[in-house]
């Protein structure tokens, strides 16, 4: 076969293959009865063998969440979810009560081993230290809290984490074990009525992660999150709470995937964030749910509300996020700064190719004195697909010495995608500094040209090319998820050109 | 023996004929300079023998080494030897020119079979070549050609040819947008990677060029053909009278 026709060959293969996460767990599991009702969301409640109070604030979550209709602003396109067809609660059957790795199901255990997500830390559990050589000595440690489905199945090096004083557990647990931080915190950044998802969230999440750092502790280690979707016709809810106290710092990261499936599969999160005094909390979020086939069929619909408030003052919100998954994704993780000097950062890499639709970007919203927010965001559209950056930016009455600077790239793939910029900005006071930069520009030819006579593939010179351009925010990300990213986005272009 | 042969070569660009069977045979060790008014086809000669994209070859064949040339994919080429020092080279932001240099010289011994260079070989390798052509660590730290001056673009292209040691060198117009230091800085670069295992072709339109790097062999081009070979009085004689007089020729 010449070569030119066995590439051709190969990228058309691709579109199966490149989704390397699309296997599924053979596992039993409880579900609930399709459809949403106040006695689904009592079963959920009763499962997690809640307090009345969390009861009660679903229940008033899903009497609120009946009058409301769903957002069709976004510029994504989908047919109507009946949101009776979808089982609201799957979990794992478990054998009896988990309390340690090795008593959860064994293809659990192996599905995260396919994902490469280092649940298996039994030695370090039990704080025995690697034998010399058996470990790189520098990889940093990293927190791991594992949910499946809508189960969260294993958490790692809670003991030594407990030891800093850092909480870090299911967020069902959390509501039983830490009543008053949960009682304090949830739904005081995204309240039960902030939008359609975020609402229906609040009315049937079934698991999570919690944080919480104490004052002036810096948390020892990466804190992060693999969530997986397994069970057919199911929607993902979760729930994360993260509070820095007064002077504290955490560095947070959450992956996602799920296996090929045709019919799609609703995704529907809410994570708070919310840092006090002097408080630092970064977020990295590496998304990759299955993204549907070459001819746009399955994948997930991910609708997610996503929001830290710097409540104190000179606190700081960084959201990073590398977007390549997901059929529909409606996403604007945001920073309220409410507290003086507090500063927001959003770097964002939305990658879509084939059928994908991508509405992301961010809500700055200044409300204390001498507030400063930056926005860098990158996005990438190849194949036939829509990538849109909507963001607010704007500056209360009050909120006087306010300053954002925001840079909007967009960089296009063939000539059958899209890529658009939304910006919405308001200055409610005359002392604001607000600036706007926005590209949008499209791989040359003589660029490809230029590295494939250096002997690169053309699939190696577009990975090369848009590395480049996302650089920026790469180096935001934490040294371990930098270079998964990097791969990722190579894997994600696959077959975007020839 | 024949590096490079090319025969008869009939070349199209949206159902335009540019070349109408151009013949031109290059031995190893010898520099080749190919002259010719603008339009006459030289830089479509250049790209078709890269594999440059939107070219339609209706006939004649291009031998490299005794291949079939024209049946390789570009990168291919560039594996099996075929190396183009650009007009214009391309900016690539974001993208470091040593991790540039790395992925290509990589990509390239990867597609023959051989060892990828490990990160403190490669590193030792490019400080040597750099150092030989004064080449600066700070330019290899910076995005490729982003913000360079024209002389360090065509310097970063001589780098490039020193790395991965092509058997058929191509400098497609070197000396444009060069001031005399800046091409004798080039050219010095040029002369030093002469060898009897490499040849050149040189494309240019003016004679100074060279003065720098004197060929063997000068072809004169003109309407898609090479109407005129000789040695490197020709290019003199070129100089002197101009195109005008092979107008006619063609």
């Amino acid at each position: 076969m010449p070569a030119v026709q066995e590439t051709v060959e190969r990228v058309k293969r691709i579109d199966v293959d490149q989704y390397r996460y699309g296997f599924e767990t053979l596992i039993d599991s409880e579900k609930a009865p399709k459809g949403l009702s106040e006695e689904i969301v009592k079963f959920i409640s009763q499962k997690k063998n809640e307090p009345a109070w969390m009861l009660q604030w679903r229940l008033e979550a899903y009497r609120r969440w009946l009058t409301m209709t769903e957002p069709t602003w976004a510029r994504v396109e989908y047919p109507k979810i009946d949101f009776q067809d979808i089982y609201y609660y799957a979990a794992p059957k478990p054998k009896k009560t988990v309390t340690s790795l090795d008593e959860i199901d064994p293809e659990i255990l192996k599905t995260y081993e396919k994902l490469g997500i280092p649940l298996r830390e039994v030695a370090m559990l039990e704080g025995v230290e690697p034998k010399v050589g058996e470990e790189d000595p520098a990889r940093r440690k990293i927190a791991v809290d594992a949910v499946f489905d809508s189960v969260s199945v294993a958490t790692t090096f809670k003991a030594e984490l407990k030891k800093a004083g850092v909480i870090f557990m299911p967020i069902s647990e959390a509501i039983r074990e830490h009543p008053e931080l949960v009682q304090k915190y949830l739904g005081s950044v995204v309240p039960t009525s902030d939008n359609f998802y975020a609402t229906l969230n609040s009315a049937v999440f079934s698991d999570g992660s919690f944080v919480y750092v104490p004052p002036g502790v810096r948390c020892p280690m990466e804190l992060s999150t693999y969530f997986r979707i397994n069970e057919r016709n199911t929607g993902q809810f979760e729930r994360t709470l993260i509070i820095a106290d007064k002077g504290s710092y955490v560095s947070y990261l959450e992956g996602c995937t799920a296996p090929q499936r045709d019919e799609n599969q609703l995704h529907a999160a809410v994570v708070e964030l919310v840092a006090l005094d002097d408080a630092e909390i970064k977020y990295s979020t590496v998304q990759n749910w299955y993204p549907g086939n070459s001819e746009g069929k399955g994948g997930i619909y991910n609708f997610v509300t996503k929001r830290g408030d710097c409540r104190g003052a000179n606190s700081k919100i960084s959201w990073t996020q590398v977007e390549t998954g997901s059929a529909i994704t409606w996403k604007y993780p945001s920073c309220i700064l409410r507290g003086d000097n507090s500063s927001g950062e959003f770097y964002s890499i939305a990658i879509s190719n084939g059928f994908q639709q991508v509405d992301s970007g961010t809500k700055m919203i200044h409300l204390g004195k001498n507030t400063s927010s930056r926005i860098i965001s990158k996005g990438i559209a190849a194949g036939k697909s829509q990538n849109t950056y909507r963001g607010l930016v704007t500056a209360h009455r009050k909120a006087t010495g306010a300053r954002n600077f925001t840079a909007c790239d967009s960089l296009l793939i063939g000539d059958k995608c899209g890529a658009h910029t939304v910006p919405y900005i308001e200055a409610k006071n005359s002392s604001a500094t607000f600036e706007h930069e926005a590209t949008t520009s499209k791989i040359s030819e003589d660029v490809l040209f230029y590295c494939i006579q250096r002997g690169l593939s053309q699939e190696e010179a577009v990975g090369l090319v848009v590395n480049g351009f996302v650089k920026d925010v790469l180096q935001q990300l934490p040294m371990e998820f930098a270079v998964e990213a990097q791969k990722l986005i190579s894997i994600s272009l696959e077959g975007s050109v020839g | 023996m024949a590096l490079l042969e090319v025969k008869d070569l009939k070349v199209r660009v949206e159902e335009r004929e540019i070349l109408h069977g151009l013949t031109l045979t290059v031995n190893e060790g010898e520099v080749h300079a190919i002259m010719g008014p603008n339009g006459s086809g030289k830089s479509t000669l250049s790209h078709v023998i890269a594999g440059k994209p939107g070219y339609e070859v209706t006939d004649g064949q291009i031998l490299f080494k005794g291949e079939d040339l024209l049946e390789m994919d570009p990168e291919e080429r560039a594996a099996k030897g075929v190396f183009l020092a650009f007009q214009y080279p391309v900016e690539i932001p974001g993208v470091a020119t040593m991790t540039f240099l790395r992925t290509a010289l990589n990509a390239q011994r990867k597609a023959r079979g051989e060892s990828e260079y490990s990160t403190p070989d490669f590193l030792k390798k490019v400080r040597e070549v750099s150092k030989s052509l004064n080449i600066p660590q700070d330019m290899l730290k910076r995005g490729v050609n982003v913000g360079f001056s024209g002389g360090e673009k065509k310097r970063n292209e001589v780098l490039q040819m020193a790395l991965f040691e092509p058997s058929l060198c191509i400098l497609d117009e070197m000396d444009s947008g060069l001031d005399i230091d800046a091409l004798r800085i080039a050219a010095d670069g040029v002369n030093a990677l002469r060898s009897p295992g490499r040849a050149m072709v040189v494309i240019t339109h003016y004679q100074r060029l060279l003065n720098y790097i004197v060929p063997d062999f000068v072809h004169v081009m003109s309407k898609g053909r090479v109407v005129k070979s000789g040695d490197k009085e020709l290019a003199l004689e070129l100089e002197a009278s101009g195109y005008t007089q092979f107008e006619d020729a063609a």
